[in-house]
């Protein structure tokens, strides 16, 4: 137990500088680290599938996306919708797209998985695109944030940003208790082994379709949460390109852990805002992908354990979920 | 729809799949044989495409070569540039684990976007067809058909007929068999395993850089169209089953009939049948239609 | 031998790939209180049959009855919760996981409750204490928090014997449970494995033919997916068909 109180006085201190962030910042950066937030809570929906369970998922965004036009296409275009129906539907919504793609996907495994449920994804993405559901490239917009009775309106943006840092902190505490949990550790195990799991007398599929279902769902409470915030959505939320991102993100931060995923949003935020910066680079600021394209490139083969290692790498000792191996040797083909 | 335009949307079917076929063989070879996932095999479709739309005028005043010239200039710069590539990236990724191969082309799919677009612009363009292919010739008496899209269709054609020759009937097609299912017998032969997947994998990008010049014409040029691409040879290679040329072959056929189709019959829909049609093979057979072979 | 003694039995079992022939008719009993062990050499169908057996493989003919039911279509998963323990030749075990660990999770899959998402696992008594009684027993009492990754060879293949008996099974597949082994950590596997036969019915695929014949009741030998010699060690020894198959004597 020696070992955990560091980790869970950092998590605190994090928390803690969110809660108190507010009155430091300008309504740019409160803004700014609402949407990094968000972005947080999809990290860590991402994390319990890949990080936990080892099924590494290339499709996030479309739970991300059902979570944020579920938001929009149920609010009544007349008044406000009640927070209290709203966020459990479009969780269950995204849910259940989930469950959907989970059942056909993890039939797949290795290299298959991780083109199914890009496709998966990418299916989503024309069904909003396409049809007149989705209001086309335009997007749609949300005519009237939600409200929870008279005292919370996300309209404005210091109770958007509470509300968001709860719910950031909730779905934190929810995977902390999940992952010591029974089930967490039958994830855990299916990651390392699912072979020596099946022979102990596990039955790896429901675990997994449930690690898949559990995982959307808090995909789509962080859509909820980006429609609420900017009261539009479009189909580029939707795009394999954010799929990329939340996956970078936990390989930022260090996969295992889920502080890697609050570390990850922060760090790939900062370093998006650094290459699109120009003060920095000038004219090349426009070509700010480059810049990121490069950084991922190194930070997986130099960083195999993300940010969240760099201690232990610095104390040269074994540290993490995932023990000591450096580069993680590949078990075969597909 | 009337016979006519049936047939019409057969022949065009065709030649989206071939192109489809010629992309995502490319991309089931370098996985079946280096065990590599490589996102960015769509961007070498994409450079193909640019290639064609920015080297042509440079043919044209320097060399004064027509389309063939510049088609020529583009595989031998696109087996430079798979060369190169894979001795300073890909062969650095063949023992680290398919999330990190994901990851790093990922990556590269950012770097080669940008260098696109500080190279030639952001711009969507179109891509003239050479006179002498441009046009449309009778086919019997009851249509006419664009003579360009049954050049692709040739090409595709005998570019797949040659990688069967190379893979079934030459030393080399059997090495590199041979190299993928056993790597150390292979070098224990005295063959040097590096230099043969570097030559699987210069020609693996020149096959995508080639489809994607030839396709220029057609399908016009603009910055998102690796991804897409990228994305739909996945599919052809979910219902293709990994590593199967045969089962590319019969996918592509198939997306390319769906989809082609789609566009006809069902236009607000097209885009996610595909999809669906992949659905029901994964529901049907989770590794596909064919194994490795 | 009783019918009742006999827990696990598999009765012409074949399995064919295309057109080659893994396994062919073979049958075999494994009663509690013994050790059958099936010797053969390489490529002779014995892991096949072991994955047969297990559930991992689906037999082309034949049928696998456990504690007296047909479990042929079981998945393996649900013939592991039934009774049917297995241990792998190469190591299964969880090397970032205590040895504790190893056997509490192992453990787990008797008592599962996924749905208690709030409750530690660790709070599980029925789990901890089947973890430690079968870390116990396999001789690792005094290595419970020792990371797994981190243990020798011999006390790897030793957990590997714990994380099958954290489940409690009645029939125990042990896939060369000595391989890679020293002499005195073969000494100290073998006490072990006697020491599991009473309470247990025993299937052991071994290369090592010294403990073979030490340890076993009944010895099955297969050669080229064919069931060649079937019974007590002495027989086997002496039966002019292994003889000339196996051992390569005229």
């Amino acid at each position: 137990m020696r070992t955990q109180l560091p980790k869970f006085l950092f998590v605190l201190a994090c928390f803690a500088a969110l809660a108190v962030f507010p009155h430091v910042a300008g309504k740019f950066g409160i803004d700014l680290a609402t949407k990094i937030m968000i972005f947080a809570v999809l990290a860590l929906s991402l994390e319990l599938l890949v990080g936990t369970t080892g099924l590494v998922c290339f499709g996030q965004a479309a739970f991300f996306g059902i979570g944020a036009y579920a938001t929009v296409l149920l609010s009544p275009s007349d008044g406000p919708a009640s927070l209290a129906t709203l966020l459990p539907l479009c969780v269950l919504l995204a849910a259940a797209y989930a469950l959907v793609v989970g059942a056909l996907s993890l039939r797949t495994k290795g290299v298959y998985f991780i083109m199914v449920t890009l496709a998966f994804a990418q299916m989503a993405y024309y069904v909003v695109h396409d049809t007149p559901l989705g209001g086309g490239t335009d997007g749609i917009y949300l005519m009237m944030k939600p409200v929870l009775g008279d005292w919370l309106d996300l309209d404005k943006p210091l109770a958007m940003y509470r509300f968001t840092l709860a719910c950031l902190l909730g779905a934190f505490v929810f995977l902390a208790l999940l992952s010591r949990s029974k089930f967490g550790h039958a994830l855990a195990g299916i990651r390392v082994n699912e072979q020596r799991m099946r022979a102990t007398g596990f039955s790896t599929y429901p675990y997994k379709l449930a690690a898949f279902v559990v995982s959307g769902g808090i995909a789509g409470l962080a859509g909820f949460l980006f429609a609420v915030k900017d009261g539009f959505v479009n189909p580029e939320m939707m795009s394999w390109h954010i799929s990329g991102e939340v996956l970078i993100i936990i390989i930022l931060g260090g996969l295992g852990h889920l502080r890697g995923a609050l570390i990850g949003a922060f760090a790939f935020a900062l370093l998006q805002e650094f290459f699109r910066s120009e003060a920095i680079f000038g004219e090349f600021a426009k070509h700010w992908h480059l810049g990121l394209g490069l950084t991922i490139i190194t930070s997986v083969a130099v960083l195999p354990r993300g940010l969240v290692g760099i201690p232990a790498q610095l104390l040269g000792r074994k540290s993490g979920a995932h023990g000591g191996a450096s580069t993680p040797v590949k078990a075969g083909h597909a | 729809m009337d016979l006519t335009t049936f047939l019409i949307q057969c022949l065009n079917a065709l030649q989206y799949g071939l192109l489809l076929f010629l992309v995502a063989s490319g991309l089931t070879l370098i996985f079946g044989i280096m065990g590599v996932i490589n996102l960015a095999h769509g961007s070498f479709y994409m450079i193909g495409a640019y290639m064609a739309f920015a080297l042509a005028p440079w043919v044209a005043s320097t060399v004064g070569g027509g389309f063939f010239t510049t088609l020529v200039l583009g595989l031998v710069l696109a087996v430079a540039l798979g060369y190169f590539l894979e001795w300073a990236f890909y062969s650095f990724l063949y023992t680290r684990e398919h999330l990190q191969q994901v990851l790093m082309t990922y990556g590269l799919i950012l770097v080669f976007e940008e260098l696109r677009s500080l190279l030639v612009g952001d711009d969507v363009h179109g891509v003239q067809a050479p006179d002498f292919l441009s046009g449309s010739i009778p086919l019997g008496d009851m249509m006419v058909y664009p003579v360009y899209r049954l050049f692709i269709s040739g090409v595709c054609l005998l570019l797949a007929l040659g990688m069967y020759f190379v893979f079934a009937k030459t030393r080399l097609g059997m090495m590199i068999r041979a190299g993928s299912t056993n790597r150390e017998m292979v070098q224990s032969l005295g063959i040097d395993i590096k230099f043969l997947y570097r030559v699987v994998f210069a020609a693996g990008v020149a096959i995508a850089v080639l489809a994607g010049m030839v396709a220029a014409p057609v399908s016009s040029v603009y910055p998102g169209m690796g991804g897409l691409v990228l994305i739909i040879c996945f599919v052809v290679v979910v219902i293709g089953g990994i590593g199967s040329i045969r089962g590319a072959l019969l996918a592509s056929l198939l997306i390319g009939l769906v989809d082609t189709f789609g566009k006809v019959l069902v236009p607000q829909v097209a885009g996610v049948l595909v999809y669906v049609l992949m659905a029901a093979i994964l529901l049907w057979k989770p590794d596909g239609l064919f194994k490795a072979g | 031998m009783h019918n009742s003694d006999v827990l696990l039995r598999g009765t012409g079992i074949s399995r064919r790939w295309g057109g080659l022939t893994a396994l062919d008719n073979v049958s075999i009993e494994v009663a509690r209180g013994s050790v059958h062990a099936v010797i053969g050499t390489n490529g002779a169908g014995k892991s096949t049959l072991v994955n047969i057996l297990s559930g991992e493989l689906e037999a082309s003919a034949g049928s696998v009855h456990l504690l007296g039911q047909d479990v042929s279509r079981w998945s393996q998963p649900r013939r592991a919760r039934a009774g049917l323990g297995r241990s792998y030749q190469r190591n299964t075990i969880y090397p970032s996981f205590s040895v504790l660990e190893n056997c509490r999770l192992a453990a787990q899959a008797m008592h599962q409750q996924p749905w208690a998402w709030w409750r530690s696992a660790s709070a599980c008594d029925k789990s901890m204490q089947a973890a430690q009684d079968a870390a116990a027993q396999a001789g690792l009492q005094d290595l419970l928090q020792r990371e797994a990754g981190l243990l020798s060879h011999g006390q790897k293949r030793q957990l590997e014997i714990a994380m099958c008996l954290a489940t409690q099974p009645s029939v125990l597949l042990l896939d060369e449970p000595l391989a890679g082994m020293g002499a005195e950590e073969t000494e100290r596997m073998l006490e072990l494995l006697t020491s599991l036969k009473d309470s247990h019915a025993m299937l052991l695929i071994e290369h090592d033919m010294d403990a073979v014949f030490r340890v076993a009741d009944v010895i099955t030998v297969l050669v080229n997916g064919q069931l060649i010699a079937c019974g007590s060690p002495e027989v086997v020894r002496n039966s002019p068909e292994v003889r000339v198959a196996y051992l390569g004597d005229h």
